[in-house]
């Protein structure tokens, strides 16, 4: 299944391109700002990153290429475990200097691996002998050099050094690094970029003024991860192209995931991988989840068998019952015919899905600026809430709609605008009429502001009228008509034309926004089994561990293990009734009694035929057992041996668990 | 079963002795001024029981609290928790209500009544029941004991300008003083304290108090019972200990016979359950293939499971099975065997990371080269740490390094934090199997107090073996020192100048030096412990039980 890699590379691609155009800012400001280095003043450019730290290796990895084709060779990306002191940090500093030295010009790599080989004293002194060195060089092959990359570098580069997760260094470390290498500053230049995932506060708090005082500072804001998501569903799944799709209950766990959990758009791109990956494995009409064409020819070298399970989709079953008696013995039998209608319904569910992705853009358009939100901010929840049912009967779909209807004519008119942006972009043929249809409204609106001006004309004359002097009885007359006029003017021809156009939205949502498993063969192509996503990415073993323990009918399907409420039967096994057992007490368990306890239980089980000098002297295979259940609870983390009284051992966990 | 029940009623009479006898008792010493003392005992153990029913009244509201509270902790996840997993968090998490020590015998004698009822009637004969009752009332009697005065004390430290002047008052009483004392504190307090000595007017504080009780306790009833399961020093377990038992112990190797002996049960259905996740593998080759990494959680050893997918999968691949529950496991090993036996890479590296690095590079050279990693017990001692876990992470996260690993501590997810969960790849399987932990627990620092000490025992030997005659005799001096003294709990050791002087006589050593030195390489192999005792004299231990050191001194006469 080599669609699957397509995907999943088309996947990353989509997101280092994404972080490369939202990291070319900062290079261009790092560009900038590099230049008027002040003395003594080590540049530093802070970056700000939020807590998605699962983000960042791909986002510095980004960086660095970005800034190694554009700014200087020299750069070393350093990580706080690997730096535990200032020599470990100068170590690694020169190794990856020296390596991506070697890198840029391969022809000097013998001196280079030499001199990493015989570094002894890892300090600041070498680092500058072989920075010096290294420029010398490019100056004195500057003219065989100029044909290649470095002829964008300046004559002395700067020393990029990137610490990327800054919070987790060592102060220490930090304040010698720095004070050391501002000593150095005039003979070097060195450029630092911290990654911060916390507040720029933290720069400060981890460094004492006289450190700090000798960087001159710049602050960066990444982008959000939310942003970021964002791109990601929409290039991913708000596309026709695409031809893989999630469904509901599983995008609602990839973002709630993402939101509640890690805001780490890394781990939505592995639950989106998963579920492509368990989709294509569980289903196996998932061969014609692909670009059309493909799909088209697909359909015809289907085996008899496949053609089966096509007729056992219950969406397709759907399909033929609606159709007419001899269509459905035909769809039924023959294979061919059913692969003809395979094709068209296929057709069908992707015109489905472009026409549903302009629609639903089109419809955000209309919803994002409505006040409070009642379908949601952003194109996410929207799209959730399509896929859930359908979106014309939800009581937020109705407020949303009498919103609409009381919007100003401006925003008005520019939505429509903005619509007409989206359809005339969107590749759907379908859309010609609507888009004439829109534009029309557009110039209504245009004839409506010139009426505007004449219908003022009219008003004032009303007004006028009115302050001709006439009697009482008159003057009652003109403002009952005056006041019924207004009534009638309540549908002026724009709010006329603003309702046509909400009902006319309305229409096309109600055309174009239907659910998507309402379609016939969306099982091709969405992924419905939430629960598989859930298992795997967001698992809770304990609730596992509990549930074993306290109702082992969950997994051991056996009559006698069947008990109802919290109670547990006691015949269940032996580590289960240590455990009931162990939840009885307190912060420490005397042995002797969970050993009598538990022998208690055991023996009832087994029957009253022990005598009693048995039941004294607690049986040995009692005991064996009772100490393979105690020591596998030790094992799971419930107890531990404890000092404070001989014979105990503690509780370790502190409530029902 | 005599014997038990008559250890039973003594006890039984303790138990409803203490409060008035030893009240009495202390009456005929102190006088009048404790009379007053007493009888704010009997009222504070009304209020004990008043406040009993109180806690239980109140459990079960707290209980519905506490669960409100995490469902709405939870409401984020709820809606996407939905029909899978049936367990709420509240159950799993909620905080532990007051247990009395006695509940554990009485659910253990409820679970054994239930089939008891169906097969004999009688069953009030029936031994578990008698063996309950002894156990329970001993129970009670020391929780009476020990709560008491702290109910007392608490209740005298309530915020309470009168109360406060009561508690230096009965603080007083308590110190034991003398009555002029007695006499000075009542005169200093205002009149209505004066009359203290009459008990009819001693009564009504306490009353007060009660009612003032009743109101604060409801508010602070959760924090109390969490600091009184936690802070305070006295815990309510009866004092039985396995040695009372006369039950011998036992060794490794009869454990094991005994338990091959017990059949297991249910064998069918953990069969069953197998078979369940053994139709898995071939998704897992998948999933790992698509550079996800498995980890497998649940009750049982998943052990079994493991070596099946190892021979049925990966049986033409390269692989390496790591046992984390081996104690003597480390990174440091893991990565050698990868070096050494896969990239077969002979010398050593200055550190962990060095190596890890080595390999990460090998394995980017060559794309070829793929190894299957299958570890089981990733939670244990010695790969929990942060480090461990960080290299074993980066490790994993090479794309054709597949790791497959298995957890079993409940806390075990906290190990990770996002970085490492990241490079990690989870996919979790749960994989429940019932199975019991044979090997995993195997280990004899794994069990608790059963163990045999023949490992003890056999290195005891051992050392001594390759020791001087007269380093053995040191030895035994020692140790027959501290079985002498095996009876006495509060041996501190024994201190260096007597032991000097007996090896002295008996013409072991000559000097204090050569005793030192000979201490020293005992220490060394950790066959003794050296502590300062109070006074600034040290004082010399052997780490050893009793019953293994009574086996080496009798291993030793054998051999001499």
């Amino acid at each position: 299944q080599q669609i699957q890699e397509d995907l999943n590379k088309q996947l990353f691609d989509n997101l280092v391109s994404f972080l490369r155009r939202s990291h070319s800012e900062f290079q261009e400001k790092t560009t900038e700002w590099t230049c008027r280095m002040k003395s003594r003043e080590i540049p530093t450019a802070a970056l700000v990153l939020g807590v998605n730290v699962t983000d960042h290796d791909l986002t510095f990895r980004s960086l660095s290429e970005v800034l190694q084709n554009n700014i200087s060779p020299y750069i070393a990306l350093l990580e706080a475990k690997d730096c535990t002191g200032v020599k470990h940090l100068m170590q690694k500093l020169l190794g990856q200097l020296m390596n991506c030295y070697i890198d840029v010009d391969s022809l000097e790599d013998e001196d280079c691996v030499q001199v990493s080989q015989n570094r002894i004293r890892c300090s600041m002194t070498s680092l500058i002998n072989w920075y010096e060195s290294v420029t010398k060089k490019t100056d004195s092959e500057t003219p065989r050099k100029k044909r290649t990359s470095s002829s964008k570098h300046w004559q002395s580069p700067p020393v990029v050094v990137i610490f990327k997760d800054m919070e987790s260094f060592t102060t220490k470390v930090l304040q010698d690094f720095i004070v050391i290498s501002s000593q150095h500053i005039h003979e070097l230049p060195l450029v630092l970029i911290f990654g911060i995932a916390t507040s720029p506060m933290i720069i400060h708090s981890l460094l004492p003024h006289s450190v700090s005082s000798l960087l001159c500072i710049e602050l960066f804001q990444s982008l959000s991860s939310k942003e970021h998501l964002l791109t990601i569903i929409d290039k991913l799944l708000l596309t026709a192209q695409f031809p893989f799709k999630l469904g509901e209950k599983v995008l609602q766990i990839l973002i709630n995931i993402f939101l509640y959990h890690d805001f780490s758009v890394q781990n939505f791109i592995k639950g989106f991988q998963l579920c492509i990956v368990e989709h294509f494995y569980s289903q196996p009409l998932s061969v014609l989840c692909c670009q059309l064409e493909d799909a088209k020819k697909r359909v015809n070298s289907l085996s008899h068998n496949q053609c089966e399970n096509i007729r056992r989709l219950p969406s397709f079953r759907r399909y033929v019952e609606s159709q007419v008696s001899e269509k459905q013995v035909a769809l039924l039998t023959t294979d061919s015919y059913l692969k003809e209608v395979i094709q068209k319904l296929l057709e069908d569910l992707h015109v489905y899905h472009e026409n549903y992705v302009s629609v639903l853009r089109c419809l955000h358009v209309f919803t994002s600026s409505l006040p409070k939100y009642p379908l949601g901010k952003q194109i996410r929840e929207l799209h959730c809430a399509c896929l859930e049912n359908q979106v014309w009967e939800t009581e937020e779909y109705e407020s949303s709609l009498q919103l609409a209807r009381m919007l100003n004519k401006s925003d008005l008119v520019t939505m429509l605008q903005q619509c007409v942006e989206i359809f005339v972009s969107s590749s759907g043929k379908e859309f010609d009429k609507t888009v004439e249809k829109l534009k029309e409204f557009l110039t209504q609106f245009q004839k409506l502001e010139a009426e505007a001006f004449q219908e003022q004309d009219v008003s004032v004359s009303s007004q006028k009228e009115l302050q001709k002097k006439t009697d009482l009885y008159h003057l009652q007359k003109t403002l009952l008509e005056l006041k019924e006029s207004r009534r009638s003017k309540k549908l002026t021809k724009f709010e006329m034309l603003r309702f046509e156009v909400v009902d006319y939205i309305d229409s096309l949502v109600r055309n174009y926004l239907v659910p998507a498993d309402h379609k016939t063969l969306h099982e091709i192509a969405y992924f419905n089994t939430a629960s598989v996503l859930r298992e795997h990415l967001n698992a809770a073993p304990r609730t596992a561990l509990h549930t074993a323990l306290n109702n082992p009918y969950c997994y051991l399907k056996n009559q006698a293990l069947k008990s109802d409420g919290g109670s547990i039967s006691n015949k269940a096994p032996d580590i289960c009734i240590v455990y009931k057992l162990h939840l009885e007490c307190g912060r420490l368990i005397n042995l002797v009694d969970w050993l009598e306890a538990f022998s208690t239980v055991v023996t009832a089980v087994e029957g009253p035929n022990a005598d009693a000098a048995s039941s004294d002297q607690v049986d040995d295979i009692i005991h064996a057992r009772f100490i393979r259940a105690v020591s596998e609870l030790e094992l799971l983390g419930f107890i531990k041996p404890s000092k404070q009284k001989t014979d105990h051992v503690a509780r370790l966990t502190w409530g029902g668990c | 079963m005599s014997q038990p029940e008559g250890k039973g009623s003594g006890a039984l009479q303790v138990k409803f002795v203490p409060d008035e006898e030893v009240l009495k008792h202390i009456a005929d010493d102190a006088g009048i001024k404790v009379r007053k003392d007493k009888t704010q005992l009997t009222v504070s153990l009304k209020t004990f029981v008043k406040k009993l029913e109180n806690i239980s009244d109140d459990e079960d509201q707290e209980i519905l609290e506490e669960k409100n509270y995490v469902a709405a902790l939870g409401i984020c996840a709820q809606d996407s928790m939905g029909n899978g997993s049936s367990v709420s968090g509240g159950e799993v998490y909620s905080f532990q209500t007051p247990k009395r020590s006695s509940k554990m015998a009485e659910l253990a004698s409820e679970l054994a009544q239930t089939p008891g009822q169906s097969v004999a009637p009688n069953h009030s004969e029936c031994p578990e029941k008698t063996a309950k009752t002894p156990q329970s009332s001993s129970n009670k009697k020391k929780e009476f004991v020990s709560t008491t005065p702290y109910r007392l004390r608490k209740r005298l430290a309530a915020p309470d300008p009168y109360l406060e002047s009561e508690s230096e008052y009965s603080a007083s009483c308590s110190e034991e003083e003398d009555e002029e004392d007695q006499k000075e504190v009542s005169t200093v307090l205002s009149g209505r304290k004066t009359p203290a000595k009459t008990t009819a007017a001693s009564t009504p504080p306490p009353r007060n108090t009660l009612a003032k009780k009743n109101k604060e306790s409801k508010m602070s009833n959760l924090v109390e019972e969490y600091f009184e399961a936690h802070s305070s020093s006295k815990v309510l377990t009866s004092d039985r200990t396995l040695q009372k038992l006369r039950k011998r112990r036992l060794t490794q190797q009869t454990l094991c016979d005994l338990l091959k002996k017990a059949p297991l049960a249910y064998a069918a259905e953990i069969k069953e359950l197998n078979q369940q996740h053994e139709s898995l593998f071939s998704k897992w080759m998948q999933q790992l293939h698509w550079g996800f990494n498995i980890l497998l959680y649940g009750l049982g050893s998943k052990r079994d499971l493991l070596e099946k997918f190892r021979t049925s999968v990966l049986q033409d691949s390269v692989h390496l099975v790591v046992n984390g529950y081996f104690p003597s496991i480390t990174v440091r090993s893991i990565l050698n065997s990868i070096t050494e036996e896969v990239l077969e890479h002979i010398g050593t590296f200055r550190s962990p990371l060095d190596q890890l690095e080595f390999i990460i590079k090998r394995f980017k050279e060559d794309s070829s080269l793929e190894l299957y990693v299958l570890i089981h017990n990733l939670d244990s001692q010695m790969l929990r740490g942060e480090r461990s876990q960080q290299i074993l992470a980066q490790l994993s996260s090479l794309p054709s390094i597949y790791l497959i690993a298995s957890i079993d501590h409940i806390n075990a997810p906290l190990m990770w934090d996002q970085a490492k969960l990241s490079l990690y790849n989870w996919l979790w399987y749960e994989t429940t199997t019932f199975s019991p932990y044979v090997e995993e627990t195997s280990y004899e620092n794994s069990l608790l107090v059963q163990q045999s000490g023949s490992l003890a025992l056999s290195s005891l030997t051992h050392v001594l073996r390759s020791l001087t005659l007269n380093a053995r005799g040191i030895f035994r001096l020692l140790a027959q020192y501290q079985l002498e003294n095996k009876d006495n709990p509060s041996y501190p050791g024994l201190s260096f100048q007597d032991f000097y002087q007996q090896c002295r006589e008996a013409f072991l050593v000559n000097s204090d030096l050569t005793l030192r030195a000979q201490l020293t390489e005992f220490r060394d192999h950790k066959l003794i412990r050296t502590k300062r005792g109070s006074d600034g004299v040290e004082y010399l231990l052997i780490p050893v039980d009793d019953s293994t050191l009574t086996d080496f001194l009798e291993k030793e006469d054998e051999d001499v």
